[in-house]
């Protein structure tokens, strides 16, 4: 079946799935998990390096030609913090695609909108393409657009909570309100949950833990790969609507007449 | 003079640049960035920054993170 591809800063993926690359047992079983999940993005956090300088990198076990690398502020409680995190990783070489987040709170890592929306705002005119870790509030997601970002990345819960999507009713007007692509960024626990975002309509889903927490994160990500695709699929074939009674399935009319 | 680079204080030469601070410390060139006291150094002058008594280096690159 056709399908478009998602569009971030001007750049085509087919791929609706974006991973992380933390967490995972090794550096090995992240690289297979990342071939598995068909994902063409992947996140990366930015650190200070370890002194001396060590041989071992992660970017040693990431395709940097194949995979686009999304560098994240994750971390960063002030939009003064993550506009220089974003500037760092830009001179690094990471290129100008940014996972905003300005984080509110170390207990829920819930964003803090109203610096996001400052980062957002001063990032969008200095040229980067930005992805925002925002709530499921769709007000805050319009002012986000209008602020410049090139997505909208709603919570479906908190960060590696894996409780799925809270509240599809605030994504689905979410979806109503921006015309940016809208990607489900935290909160998914298993296949399901992504299948959920999809049959939603979003336009993407973002996760780390759940693969790379999962007992088998390579088998994960492939599952988290057909739900993306399932539930895109599933969006786009146009679901039945819902009905409280049956509706026979077989003809009535034709049946045999036993009673005689 | 002293230095602090990533949060540790270490003595090095007067006047070392940014680029033999990476060489001296080992570190890899692709995907890294440099900032010294909040402002970050552009790798085209890496070789002209001399480094000053107390100033304080941030050298980071990509890490695992979601």
């Amino acid at each position: 079946m056709y399908d478009t591809n998602l569009v971030l800063g001007g750049k085509d993926f087919t791929s609706r799935l974006i991973v992380g690359t933390g967490k995972y047992p090794s550096n090995d079983i992240m690289r297979q998990a990342h071939e598995e999940s068909g994902a063409e993005i992947v996140t990366v956090a930015v650190r200070r390096v370890s002194l001396p300088g060590k041989g071992d990198s992660i970017l040693d076990f990431i395709d940097t030609k194949r995979f686009t690398l999304l560098p994240n502020t994750a971390g960063c409680y002030t939009a003064d913090e993550a506009v220089r995190t974003a500037y760092l990783a830009r001179e690094a070489g990471l290129g100008e695609m940014v996972k905003l987040e300005v984080i509110g709170d170390a207990r829920t890592l819930f964003p803090d909108v109203q610096g996001l929306l400052e980062a957002t705002k001063t990032l969008a005119r200095e040229g980067f393409v930005v992805m925002p870790y925002t709530n499921d509030d769709p007000i805050i997601a319009k002012r986000l657009e209008d602020a410049g970002a090139a997505c909208v990345m709603p919570l479906g819960a908190p960060i590696g909570s894996g409780l799925g999507i809270r509240n599809p009713y605030n994504i689905k007007i979410i979806l109503e309100t921006v015309s940016v692509p809208v990607i489900v960024d935290a909160g998914v626990g298993t296949a399901s949950d992504a299948a959920i975002a999809m049959e939603l309509g979003c336009d993407g889903v973002l996760m780390n833990t759940a693969i790379a927490g999962a007992q088998d994160p390579v088998a994960m990500a492939r599952a988290m790969r057909l739900a993306v695709e399932a539930g895109r699929l599933a969006r786009k074939a146009g679901r039945i609507g819902k009905k409280l009674y049956a509706t026979a399935s077989s003809p009535i009319e034709g049946l045999p007449d036993w009673t005689s | 003079m002293k230095i602090t680079v990533n949060g540790r204080e270490m003595e090095v030469a007067d006047g070392l640049s940014v680029d033999a601070l990476l060489a001296h410390l080992a570190v890899k060139r692709e995907f890294t960035a440099v900032a010294v006291n909040r402002e970050i150094t552009p790798k085209a002058s890496y070789a002209s920054v001399a480094l000053r008594e107390g100033d304080r280096v941030e050298i980071v690159r990509p890490m695992g993170g979601g």
